[in-house]
């Protein structure tokens, strides 16, 4: 049995040597989808890497779920290819969801049917023998929480339970990437908190790529490693949260937030309007927001320090202030 | 086919499980057992005067005694609502309750779904029907004190045979509808809607058509009545239901040798009262029973391709 000692070079714990090219979960090549003339989709090139987690970050009807639906090969594209771990989703779904779990948005179970009793349907759906499942399914009720209410109907439950079952139902044919479509959508903070911190741990502990949509913001900043910001069936701008901001800032000028005692507004006001390189200063609430072409913020330390100087700080590194600039500018 | 037999096997379990089947089931039950048990009071009385032929005991399920239809009319009345509860929330409901997304994104073919639901409402409507048929005839040996003869048996097994299709015609209905409305009261309505003018309007507006075609004057010839029975007979085949008891009344009655009630003096003069044997019985409502295979295989086909080509957006 000496051979099992023999590392396998595939198989060292997921790290990728440096240098060698990183592997594609998803990669997707113009993929376009029409519903007559609407263009719900319109010219996607994605690429995920393998155990990342990718957040798909965009407005209500921006395409997220079309193009989930085209990377499991539920519905055909219009154009453009997509390729899911090296299967094409729309010549081969059954390779795709056999390596894909799925959570749709307002994941439904069927309620005559335990929670234990709708895993165990899945998996019977993806052929795994019941003696496989059940120790499996307990396991993974046990991981989401729901070990205790493992035999109440599921129309019993809660949303945030609900979801949490959305997860391990998804995990029952132990996936390589799971594709979570809104998944914390009219869940309260603190099950907002537990299932992302559940994705954190698939991604990081299991080894799974996670891909998952969403319209919050928050959310995607505190799990995502990589964010794709989808408008309009088109993907604006893509990578790791904080060069998104630089992408999309680019060549735009830079906002200061300057926050000084009220009372000394007006004088502030003037100050800064003569710093070199300020376009325009504007009082918002307690704030006053300059606009410059170049950080200017040492320039304006020393210049405002003897006025009381309470806070300074560049607006837009956020992804929230990039996502709302940008949408108000589009 | 993968995902085949688990959609099999959950749909049946679902359906003996709800309590909408149990319900209809013992609708159809407690109406099918009450028509057998007054057919048989009323063959006793037959059986004790009359001379009694050898397909008495199928009376059973065709003889009524005025007041109550018997167990034939029974589910060519019933049977459709059976068909109805079985199928119209078999697309739309996993749709609102969010399953069908998550059904379809398993590793199995779009197919086995409305494959598997088909099978297993096939399934249930054999087993009920098979369940109240036995019944019956356990409750009728005693009552009109002999059994089934062999002839009898083919006989009944024959009616099984097409109830399970007639009544799988309404399931496959209910289908195509709850995969064309989303909303499963409207798909439910549409079914009951289309019962409603099978079992009722189609004998009514028939009788309207084929004055127009086929008018009678006021003093009517033979031949203009039968020319207008025979057209009333074809427009209200339409209606499966129709084709339902017409094949029925001939496969259970074998002293019945034509399909309509109205017949010439001259053609029955010298007939001699007897009964066909099942093979001339069934030649008898051959397209009758081909007719409602078809509309069957219709729907089925039409619920398929809706179902295949169906966008999945939640």
């Amino acid at each position: 049995m000496a051979a099992i000692a023999v590392s396998q070079p595939g198989e060292s714990a997921g790290e990728v040597p440096a240098g060698a090219p990183e592997r594609l979960a998803i990669a997707t090549q113009g993929l376009r989808k029409h519903y007559g003339d609407f263009v719900a989709v319109d010219g996607l090139d994605l690429a995920v890497r393998e155990g990342e987690v990718f957040g798909l970050l965009g407005p209500n009807g921006a395409g997220k779920t079309t193009t989930i639906l085209m990377l499991l090969g539920l519905t055909e594209p219009t154009a453009g290819t997509a390729r899911v771990l090296g299967c094409d989703p729309t010549h081969d779904p059954l390779k795709v969801k056999r390596l894909v779990g799925y959570l749709p948005d307002n994941v439904g179970f069927y309620e005559d049917l335990t929670a234990r009793e709708n895993l165990l349907y899945t998996a019977d759906l993806n052929a795994i023998p019941r003696n496989v499942a059940r120790p499996r399914i307990d396991a993974l009720l046990d991981r989401v929480g729901l070990a205790d209410v493992r035999d109440k109907r599921a129309g019993q439950f809660s949303r945030g339970m609900r979801q949490r079952l959305g997860i391990a139902d998804v995990l029952v044919k132990t996936p390589r990437l799971i594709i979570l479509d809104e998944p914390t959508i009219g869940l309260d903070p603190e099950g907002t908190r537990e299932l992302l911190d559940l994705i954190r741990e698939l991604s990081k502990e299991d080894g799974i790529t996670v891909m998952l949509s969403s319209h919050l913001l928050d959310q995607v900043q505190r799990v995502c490693d990589e964010v794709g910001i989808f408008v309009k069936g088109q993907l604006v701008a893509a990578g790791p949260v904080g060069r998104l901001g630089e992408q999309l800032l680019a060549g735009q000028p830079l906002v200061l937030e300057v926050q000084v005692a009220p009372d000394a507004h007006a004088a502030a006001a003037t100050l800064l309007a003569s710093v070199p390189g300020v376009d325009a200063v504007e009082a918002e609430g307690d704030l006053l927001l300059v606009r410059s072409r170049t950080d200017a913020r040492a320039e304006i330390a020393r210049l405002l320090a003897p006025l009381g100087l309470l806070g300074l700080r560049t607006r837009g590194a956020s992804l929230e202030d990039i996502y709302l600039r940008y949408f108000r500018e589009h | 086919m993968p995902g085949l037999v688990p959609v099999f096997r959950k749909e049946l379990a679902d359906h003996f499980s709800s309590k909408r089947f149990v319900i209809l089931f013992l609708l159809v039950m407690i109406s099918g057992i009450g028509a057998a048990y007054v057919a048989a009071q009323s063959i006793r009385d037959e059986l004790r005067t009359a001379n009694a032929t050898s397909s008495v005991f199928l009376l059973l399920f065709t003889a009524s005694n005025g007041n109550l239809p018997s167990f034939v009319s029974f589910i060519g009345f019933l049977g459709p609502l059976v068909g109805l509860a079985l199928g119209f929330d078999a697309i739309n409901g996993e749709q609102a309750r969010g399953t069908l997304s998550r059904l379809l994104a398993q590793p199995i073919y779009r197919d086995s779904v409305i494959n598997g639901k088909f099978l297993a409402g096939l399934t249930t409507i054999a087993v009920m029907l098979v369940c109240i048929t036995l019944l019956a005839v356990g409750l009728g040996i005693p009552l009109v004190g002999r059994g089934p003869g062999l002839d009898d048996v083919a006989r009944l097994v024959l009616f099984l045979a097409v109830s399970v299709v007639y009544v799988a015609f309404w399931m496959a209905a209910a289908i195509f509808f709850s995969i064309v409305f989303r909303q499963m009261a409207t798909a439910a309505l549409a079914g009951i809607a289309l019962w409603i003018v099978c079992v009722f309007f189609v004998g009514m507006l028939a009788g309207q058509a084929a004055d127009l075609v086929a008018p009678v004057s006021k003093d009517p010839t033979a031949v203009e009545l039968l020319r207008n029975d025979s057209a009333h007979r074809l427009f209200a085949r339409v209606s499966p239901t129709r084709l339902y008891t017409e094949a029925l009344s001939t496969v259970m009655n074998p002293s019945k040798n034509m399909l309509g009630d109205l017949v010439l003096r001259s053609e029955v003069q010298g007939m001699v009262p007897g009964t066909l044997p099942l093979s001339q019985s069934l030649l008898l409502v051959w397209p009758q029973v081909a007719g409602l295979v078809a509309l069957t295989c219709i729907c089925f086909a039409a619920s398929y391709i809706r179902f295949m080509r169906q966008e999945i957006r939640a």
